[in-house]
């Protein structure tokens, strides 16, 4: 019997609503509604499996699932072209999950915790103020992630002759230097940082409002919130693609017992600082769009806090599992600018929230499941 | 096919192996047998480049690779079990016997991540593969191919790491107490498996080490006793059984 398309349809559509929802309302106590219901939601979801219908639903139509979600990306995108602020956050989500995408294929599939994700979107950032206007801005993206690879790399040896806590600790120290170095570096612009040209595109300077007629004028958001989701959506799909094949199996081996992996060949160095790469390459590129879209970069907003806050998204999203990276990427970007106030105590409330899944529901808030063969039922 | 001449293995002061001389034949099941700490173990391990050798020199088909890295040692064609298992709980067991087949495994970016296609019919192939070599040990555990490997009972679980070893279909096959953990029928049915595998590899070199003598006497077709890290003797198990030598350093008579 064929499944139905709906579940899925629902699910996508519930989710595209609660963004919208977080992305709209202002007043403190509808914020807290909109996560109420969010949490009875996924509650409910799990005491129906009404999730696992969900996702049954859309392993059975792979073709119009994305058609859905994109659609769903693009109507919220013109929900809210005429404001600012709120399409800003959507930004800022869908890079710093794409980045947090980057961070879960080191850390939820091949096993290396890096705690250093801040600088490597740094890498990119800067990457994008200096290049900037002197190269097509797609090459720019490029480069910025490829340097941010490159970056990773010079921390390959370390990492390989080290194990888990002392890894960490690697990247930790990494991080730090980095962002000392921006700061006393006179021609990155020290403390005060660098302005980044916008994003150009065979003429279209995405840093223009689109003005229609007088009355209409879209935000200049508009274009880079489009870019920045359909990266996400295409880094998701050959993240998705990359765990179902054999490489997602070399690293989950690499992962769970890298002995075990050792004794039927697998060369786990390799494949960690594969992962390692890739995953800083996608950190690399988030980081130079960010820039893009913000026009400026300083050293603050790379410091180790705000590698912590992509390490906290992977851990509430759920190791393992790419989906639950876009919900708790609204929920650590968009909570602390909806809740004034909350903003000193952002920290505490990531730690808070990081506590809770990992006492409550370990593996985060949509938790992995067992890998899906293609080919196989 | 295999021949280790005066292996040794030093972990500082300790002799763990101590000129260590070992042939193996193809098709051959060759018993390892001693008292616990005398070895075995290590002799796995050095083989497989887990621990350092410290001297004598291991030959594989003519090829010296002694002390090699386990990479080229699998490369070679030589699997091996674990004494405590090392099956990796949290996938499938599909992908744990994946897992042993991952030297033929193409892992290039365009054949798994965009010829999606040519990937599923290669998938497919390998599972029907991986579902009759599980039907060999048993025809229900065949059936649990895309289960989690944790929903096993144990028994099973060693069958998922026998396979695992086989699927490479290796020259020489390692296995470290299949038997350990095990009630007396689960025992009795792994011994069934362990002809299983002879027939199904007939090429294949068997090397078990094993504490229950009842599994060494009805499969191996030789044994080797070790003691503190030396061949103590060699030979049938019925001869090796009544060498006054090994009573000795299994019961501790003086």
């Amino acid at each position: 019997m064929p499944v139905a398309a709906w579940p899925a349809l629902a699910a996508v559509a519930i989710g595209a609503g609660l963004a919208a929802a977080l992305l709209l309302v202002h007043h403190k106590a509808a914020v807290l509604a909109v996560l109420a219901v969010g949490a009875a939601l996924l509650v409910v979801a799990q005491r129906t499996r009404a999730g696992e219908r969900a996702a049954a639903s859309a392993a059975a139509h792979p073709r119009l699932v994305p058609v859905a979600v994109a659609a769903c990306g693009l109507g919220l995108v013109m929900l809210l072209r005429e404001d600012n602020f709120a399409l800003l956050m959507l930004c800022t989500v869908a890079l710093q999950t794409l980045a947090a995408l980057g961070l879960h294929l080191q850390f939820g599939y091949a096993g290396v915790a890096n705690f250093a994700g801040a600088a490597f979107l740094g890498v990119g950032a800067y990457t994008a103020a200096v290049l900037g206007g002197h190269l097509p801005s797609v090459l720019v993206l490029v480069t910025g992630a490829g340097l941010a690879a490159l970056a990773g790399l010079l921390l390959a040896l370390p990492l390989l002759r080290t194990r888990g806590h002392y890894a960490a600790l690697i990247t930790i120290a990494f991080g730090l230097l980095l962002r000392t170095f921006l700061e006393v570096n006179d021609t990155l612009g020290g403390p005060q940082g660098l302005k980044v040209p916008g994003f150009t595109l065979g003429g279209l300077a995405f840093n223009d409002a689109i003005v229609f007629d007088e009355d209409t004028e879209w935000s200049f958001y508009v274009p880079y919130a489009v870019l920045a989701l359909a990266l996400l959506g295409a880094t998701h799909v050959l993240v998705r693609r990359l765990e179902r094949s054999w490489i997602g199996l070399a690293l989950d081996a690499v992962r769970v017992d890298e002995t075990a992996a050792a004794a039927f060949g697998v060369n786990g160095g390799a494949w960690k600082i594969a992962a390692f790469c890739v995953g800083n390459a996608l950190c690399g590129l988030a980081g130079a769009l960010l820039a893009m879209v913000t026009g400026f970069v300083a050293p603050p907003s790379f410091a180790f806090g705000d590698s912590l806050v992509l390490v906290s998204i992977v851990i509430l999203g759920g190791i393992g599992n790419p989906l639950g990276l876009l919900p708790a990427a609204f929920l650590v970007v968009v909570l602390p600018e909806k809740l004034q106030g909350l903003q000193e105590y952002r920290f505490l409330l990531f730690a808070v929230l990081v506590i809770l899944v990992l006492r409550l529901r370990p593996g985060g808030l949509l938790p992995r499941r067992l890998r899906r063969w293609p080919g196989l039922p | 096919m295999l021949e280790v001449s005066g292996l040794t293995v030093r972990f500082g002061g300790l002799t763990a192996l101590d000129g260590l001389q070992l042939r193996a034949a193809a098709g051959e099941l060759l018993g390892l047998i001693g008292p616990n700490g005398s070895g075995k173990t290590t002799f796995f391990n050095a083989l497989t480049g887990f621990v350092p050798v410290s001297g004598g020199q291991v030959r594989f088909d003519g090829k010296d690779i002694t002390g090699a890295a386990p990479r080229r040692v699998a490369a070679c064609g030589i699997a091996r079990t674990f004494q405590r298992l090392r099956l990796l709980s949290e996938l499938s067991v599909f992908d744990n016997l994946m897992l042993g087949l991952h030297l033929d495994l193409p892992h290039g970016p365009w054949v798994n991540l965009f010829a999606r296609r040519r990937l599923a019919a290669a998938v497919r192939e390998r599972a029907a593969e991986a579902r009759e070599l599980l039907a060999v040990f048993s025809p229900a555990l065949a059936g649990r191919l895309a289960e989690p490997l944790r929903a096993l009972p144990m028994i099973d679980r060693r069958r998922v790491e026998i396979c695992r070893a086989l699927v490479r279909a290796p020259r020489l096959l390692l296995l470290d107490e299949p038997s350990a953990g095990m009630t007396p029928d689960e025992t009795a049915a792994l011994m069934d498996d362990l002809h299983a595998v002879k027939a199904r590899r007939p090429g294949t070199a068997v090397i078990l080490i094993e504490h229950d003598m009842a599994v060494i006497e009805r499969v191996s077709d030789r044994c080797l006793v070790l003691d503190y890290g030396r061949r103590l003797c060699e030979g049938s198990f019925a001869a090796v059984s009544r060498d006054p030598e090994v009573r000795r350093a299994y019961l501790g008579e003086a």
